[in-house]
């Protein structure tokens, strides 16, 4: 399937590097809406007027929803490699190099552990921005050391998803990153560590078949697109129109996929509320 | 059979037609000499082409419409197939079949995705393309092989899980998501076999087991070598070039590890005798079975994590 087409499809207009001229404005993609900096700041990157949530980095979420100073960061500096000597408009190698120059990241997700209101947790977030958070070797590796973590700390397991798939140049290496994670996972749960899974648009492809729809709660921010295939793919194999909402947060949710969906600026609240329920 | 010639198949077939049109002509003369010498060049060339394809020629090979598929195998290599049917919650998935069967004196639970042949089982198939039902189904018979400690062996053959509006509503990320999970956990052998396209998340949805072999001209990646093409490059044309990027043949996914054996496929592949191809890959899964017989209950779930886990390229 088409997993990485609407990963470059969906870098559109909200991308946080993408300011207006000035700089001081920046205009929703949903409601047209123009929002002063400012404001869009304090309100978490969530358009005022409309809701519409806009895609934020590792970065903020960790700000967000950890306590200050509590991030400990894991195998911060691991990098993908070239296996399949993969070359298409532009050499993969050379793809990773100037992402990570662009992004300051190393690749589609970060790890580490953290507390939330003083409980501890291992973290993962991905990054849309390192080529449509695509999950390759990395974020598989990374993931799977995670789950080691919290099997051997016996912290909870929280992971924010925002990707287009796998990565298509790692070519079945990627999609083994399925696999991958879903058994470390299936060892998890073994050890009875809760997983929670949070996802943020869009989550799509190769991370939703795997680990992103693996959580004991599964929790969605609003609006955001939940697919495996995504919406251009489905309407071209099948010809049809697509119901109103198709694959939003609020749609699979009523399809029964989804535990709750929460607004961003409960993110940590709720999170901290759910933790303490299943605390002993 | 082989009513479908491919391009580079050509060569080969016209000196086949043109030996039984010396046999139909020579009725009573000896020409046995003549014979042996054009048969001998039959396999020659035949050998000549085929070790020399193209990772786009072997995944034309892999969606021959005259290949096996699951059923041919299993007709082929098992006696007392009873196909059970349903997933228990929604409905029958054609693109999925799946049942107890006897291989040779023992019980196994064989589950493979099915395609068509012709335009009419191909719609009713799905063209091998399963919905969420479909995963859902191989995970229920996984688990009453799992219930009666039966090995399971699932056949890989889709070109992806459908993409379609009731498939998305329905979890089809989910389903396949779910399937990973509990295969890593299930109690019995599970051997998967990769005996056409394996198409992305759809063909790894039955593809999570303690082996994992492949068909010698099959191909097995995370995205077709078009899609792949038609995004990287903005059109259709670079399919050939994107098989080769993907890395995609037995050979190159044996290096890889991704792969653990490849099973040879008849001389001029499995369509040319369907016979053959499941003799070779019953001869296979007996051996493997024998091997795999030997390994304990619980260590399974070990067994899978440390396989899958060594999977993955990356530096630090
Ligand atoms: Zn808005």
């Amino acid at each position: 399937m088409a997993w990485f087409k609407r990963s470059t499809d969906n870098i559109k207009s909200d991308s946080l590097k993408k300011d207006t001229p000035d700089g001081i404005w920046t205009k929703c993609p949903d409601c047209n809406d123009v929002i002063h900096k400012k404001q869009w700041e304090a309100n978490l990157y969530v358009c005022s007027k409309c809701g519409y949530h806009f895609r934020i980095g590792s970065e903020k979420y960790f700000q967000l929803l950890l306590d200050e100073g509590s991030f400990r960061e894991l195998d911060r500096k691991m990098k993908s490699i070239d296996p399949l000597n993969f070359s298409d408009t532009k050499p993969y190698v050379k793809r990773i190099e100037d992402t990570i120059n662009k992004t300051g990241l190393y690749d589609a997700i970060r790890t580490g552990t953290g507390k939330i209101n003083n409980i501890d947790i291992v973290i993962g977030c991905m990054d849309f921005d390192f080529i449509g958070g695509s999950m390759g070797s990395v974020v598989g590796e990374k993931i799977s050391r995670a789950i080691d973590k919290a099997i051997k700390t016996k912290y909870p397991l929280i992971i924010l998803s925002s990707s287009g798939g796998a990565r298509m140049m790692e070519g079945a290496i990627s999609l083994m990153q399925l696999a991958k994670t879903s058994t470390q996972l299936a060892k998890l749960s073994q050890y009875k560590v809760p997983y929670i899974s949070i996802l943020t648009n869009p989550t799509t492809g190769g991370a939703s078949a795997s680990y992103a729809m693996l959580g004991d709660f599964n929790i969605a921010e609003p609006n955001a697109l939940i697919a495996f295939a995504g919406p251009r793919v489905v309407k071209q194999a099948t010809g049809k129109d697509l119901p109103p909402g198709f694959q939003r947060a609020e749609f699979v949710q009523e399809h029964g996929f989804i535990d709750f969906i929460v607004e961003r600026k409960d993110l940590k609240s709720k999170l901290t509320q759910l933790l303490n329920l299943i605390k002993d | 059979m082989a009513n479908i010639t491919l391009e580079f198949e050509k060569p080969i077939v016209e000196l086949e037609q043109k030996i039984d049109e010396i046999k139909e002509m020579s009725s009573g003369m000896d020409i046995s000499n003549e014979l042996a010498k054009l048969e001998k060049k039959v396999i020659e060339l035949r050998t000549q082409i085929f070790s020399n394809l193209t990772p786009w020629e072997v995944v034309q090979l892999a969606r021959h419409p005259e290949r096996p598929f699951s059923l041919d195998y299993i007709f082929n290599m098992t006696t007392d197939f009873i196909e059970l049917h349903g997933d228990r919650l929604f409905g029958d998935d054609k693109a999925i079949v799946g049942g107890f069967a006897r291989l040779e004196n023992r019980t196994v639970m064989i589950i493979g995705q099915q395609k068509g042949r012709d335009t009419k089982s191909n719609l009713y198939r799905n063209f091998g393309m399963p919905n969420p039902e479909g995963y859902r189904k191989a995970l229920r018979l996984m688990k009453l092989a799992e219930k009666f400690e039966k090995p399971v062996i699932t056949l890989i053959d889709t070109p992806g899980a459908y993409p379609g509006i009731g498939a998305e509503e329905r979890g089809q990320a989910e389903a396949i998501a779910k399937n990973l999970f509990e295969m890593a956990k299930l109690k019995v052998p599970i051997i998967v076999v990769i005996i056409g396209e394996g198409a992305s998340g759809g063909a790894l949805g039955i593809g999570v087991g303690d082996r994992v072999l492949m068909l010698e001209y099959c191909w097995y990646s995370v995205i077709s070598p078009e899609s792949c093409s038609s995004i990287l490059w903005r059109s259709w044309e670079h399919k050939e070039k994107a098989a080769e990027q993907l890395k995609l043949t037995a050979n190159d996914l044996l290096e890889l590890g991704i792969i653990d054996r490849i099973i040879p496929e008849p001389p001029g592949g499995a369509h040319r005798d369907h016979v053959l191809a499941a003799k070779l890959l019953k001869k296979t899964l007996i051996e493997e079975l024998d091997q795999i017989s030997k390994i304990k209950n619980e260590k399974f779930l070990e067994n899978r994590i440390e396989k899958f886990s060594a999977m993955g390229f990356f530096k630090e």
